[in-house]
């Protein structure tokens, strides 16, 4: 039976998850902001079949709370079997290219909140010996894009940091996946105009749910987009600037 | 964005609103203009169309499981879909179910649905044991028939015109296989089937599909499909995904041609005149599912469901005029589904009554829309009514006459707050306030 803890579980994507690991019997404990959406879930995660859900309040900016939040979490749950982390906002690009503060704010919530909370997951998992670390990341970190780079330089630094954590922590059998996403219908896309490429967060759950057990390393999701992103990555900067992308 | 329902038509501007909690949900009704609620936007016409649109696919959980009961409290935008795929296999099914399992428990209970046990088992809301409704002020009710019962029979089958559905508890039946010993019995002509439904309304389910081409003496000749459920066998539900209709094919393709060609192969199919066989509940339930978004054969115009019921006594002679009439106009329609209906319920707005009730598909043309106005004069002249929850084009007089407790509902809907909060494009044409 998988103990699971779940960083940001109100997002779409950690739901559609935790429901493939409730039905599976784990034993879940969700941290998010928003208590009351939280609750719906851990009682739809019961019914489904979860073993035990607990919730508790997280902040992601309040970075001087996470040693404790996940401590709490971890005694609860006894061991950590496997942790997502899914918290993460996407601010708007534009605003965030008049303002350093919407800019700042949103590196504090993508990239060094995550950060923090890795920092202590990772020397837990550490002297635990095993387990899964698994962040998502985006497409959007592999090239900065004029569309959204603000949002695209906290995934990069996110997944370049998951790259280092990936080879400190296999020394202690602990395996880090990075999931990155393509264009997924959620919430937090709600404004965006969907066409042939998007799909529904329950897609990348299945993905990050057999990735996890297969120990992969790194995953686009759904995995046509490394071909995309290979193709995108590669083409030269002259042309690149030409795109309006 | 464009919103429509699942006929596409009409197709109208409307924001959609996507509240994540009951909180967020009361603040947008607080806000000054009336909006309605949409699950999966089943619906065919307008049920589920206004200029703010209040989408409850992020209220979809589940809350509750009493194993011993069989009671399964959920939000409303949960969907029957999900329903069976945690269900069915810890052995229970739903009471009630519709032709598709994409619709929400809030539509189910907004409409009332039925299914091919209604003459056994009544409506989706005979198995609802309560819900809990945000009323227009803002305000949470309980209601059930023994709690606020007027705003329990008001709110199942009133086409979100209440209030908004939060949650409710359905009774699920609990069953030893999930798949159905279905029965095929090929009948030559409309009398032959009205014959063969008496004959077998012992069955638990039972729902025959109509060839609406076939004149002369052929009117009416029907394939009808009985099924009990399985007393051994898996309890499964099949993971496969429906096969997508990706884009709008050229109007043309369903065409008298091609819609009289399918109906004669569908009919000729099955040799024997009766024959049974063991399904998965699927197949039984839910033929359409498996083509996703079988609403855009139709092409960019979209379509309109006709469903109405007539009563008992008048069914079989209202049946052949009604039929003849379609024939003879040659507007094909696609899918034509015969049910016999049971007793009604108390529900105020609901549809059912004892006696049969027929469903057609016409494409949305001007042509089609009159053929429609006949057949309401038809429909109200043998005492009958149409199905809310398929109508685009109704008209006001036809409702108020055929709906006759549409005034009561009016008066509960006055006391529970929900005038100015609640109303649809449908309501408007109906003549609601």
């Amino acid at each position: 039976m998988n103990r699971v803890l779940i960083i940001g579980a109100t997002s779409a994507i950690a739901e559609a998850t935790a429901r493939l690991w409730a039905t599976e019997g784990a034993q879940l404990y969700l941290l998010a902001r928003d208590q009351e959406r939280l609750a719906a879930i851990a009682d739809d995660l019961a019914v489904r079949g979860a073993t035990a859900v607990q919730t508790a309040p997280f902040d992601a900016t309040a970075f001087g709370t996470h040693e404790a939040a996940i401590a709490h979490a971890h005694a609860q749950l006894g061991a950590i079997d496997i942790v997502l982390v899914a918290h993460g906002t996407l601010g708007d690009q534009r605003a965030c290219e008049s303002s350093f503060e919407l800019a700042h704010r949103e590196l504090n919530n993508n990239a060094v909140s995550v950060i923090s909370v890795l920092t202590h997951l990772a020397n837990r998992l550490a002297a635990q010996k095993h387990g899964t670390i698994a962040v998502i990341s985006s497409v959007a970190g592999d090239r900065g894009r004029q569309s959204n780079y603000i949002y695209g330089a906290a995934k990069g630094a996110v997944s370049i940091f998951l790259q280092g954590l990936r080879q400190r922590l296999s020394k202690a059998n602990v395996h880090v996946l990075t999931i990155k996403p393509g264009f997924v219908d959620t919430p937090m896309t709600r404004h965006f105009k969907k066409g042939l490429l998007w799909v529904g967060p329950d897609v990348i759950a299945k993905h990050i749910h057999a990735s996890i057990i297969k120990g992969r390393s790194e995953i686009y999701a759904p995995p046509f987009w490394r071909l995309i992103m290979f193709i995108i990555t590669n083409i030269p900067t002259k042309i690149f600037n030409k795109l309006s992308l | 964005m464009e919103a429509h329902g699942w006929g596409r038509y009409p197709r109208i501007n409307a924001a959609v609103l996507y509240p994540a909690t009951h909180r967020e949900c009361a603040a947008d009704i607080a806000s000054a203009s009336p909006l309605i609620v949409r699950g999966l936007g089943r619906s065919y016409g307008d049920s589920a169309l206004a200029e703010r649109i209040l989408d409850t696919r992020r209220l979809d959980h589940f809350l509750a499981f009493d194993s011993k009961t069989g009671l399964l409290t959920c939000s409303a935008g949960q969907t029957l879909d999900q329903i069976l795929r945690v269900f069915v296999p810890r052995g229970w099914f739903l009471p009630v179910t519709p032709g598709t399992r994409y619709i929400t428990v809030g539509g189910a209970i907004a409409s009332d649905v039925h299914g091919k046990n209604h003459h056994a088992d009544g409506s989706f809301c005979n198995h609802v044991t309560q819900v809990e409704i945000l009323l227009g002020n803002g305000e949470r009710r309980i209601a059930s028939p023994t709690e606020h019962p007027e705003l329990f029979h008001a709110t199942c089958g009133g086409m979100g015109l209440t209030g908004m559905i939060l949650s409710a508890t359905v009774r699920l039946l609990p069953i030893a296989s999930s798949q159905i010993i279905e029965t095929t019995v090929k009948l030559r002509d409309l009398e032959h089937v009205l014959t063969a439904f008496e004959e077998n309304s012992a069955a638990t389910y039972s729902v025959a599909w109509i060839d609406c081409l076939a004149r002369g003496k052929h009117l009416g000749r029907s394939l009808l499909m009985l099924g009990e459920h399985a007393e051994t066998g898996p309890l499964t539900v099949n993971a496969k995904q429906a096969w997508p209709v990706p884009i709008d094919p050229p109007p043309s393709l369903l065409n008298h041609g091609t819609v009289a060609a399918f109906n004669t192969l569908y009919y000729q199919k099955t040799q024997r005149a009766r024959s049974t066989r063991h399904v998965a509940f699927e197949p039984f339930f839910y033929p359409l599912d498996r083509l996703a978004n079988w609403n855009r054969l139709y092409g960019k115009p979209g379509f309109v469901q006709y469903q109405f019921v007539l009563p008992h006594e008048n069914g079989p002679r209202g049946l052949q005029t009604i039929l003849e009439y379609i024939a003879e106009s040659g507007r094909g329609s696609f899918l034509a589904v015969l049910k016999l209906l049971g007793k009604p319920n108390g529900n105020l707005l609901s549809f059912p009554m004892m006696g049969y009730t027929l469903a057609l598909d016409f494409r949305a043309e001007p042509a089609v829309f009159e053929l429609l106005a006949k057949l309401d004069h038809l429909v109200l002249e043998q005492g009958g009514r149409i199905y809310l929850a398929k109508d685009a084009r109704m008209s006001e007089s036809m409702f108020k006459t055929s709906y006759r407790k549409w005034q009561e509902f009016e008066e509960v809907r006055s006391r529970y707050h929900a005038h100015g909060k609640f109303a649809s494009i449908q309501s408007k044409r109906l003549g609601l306030q």
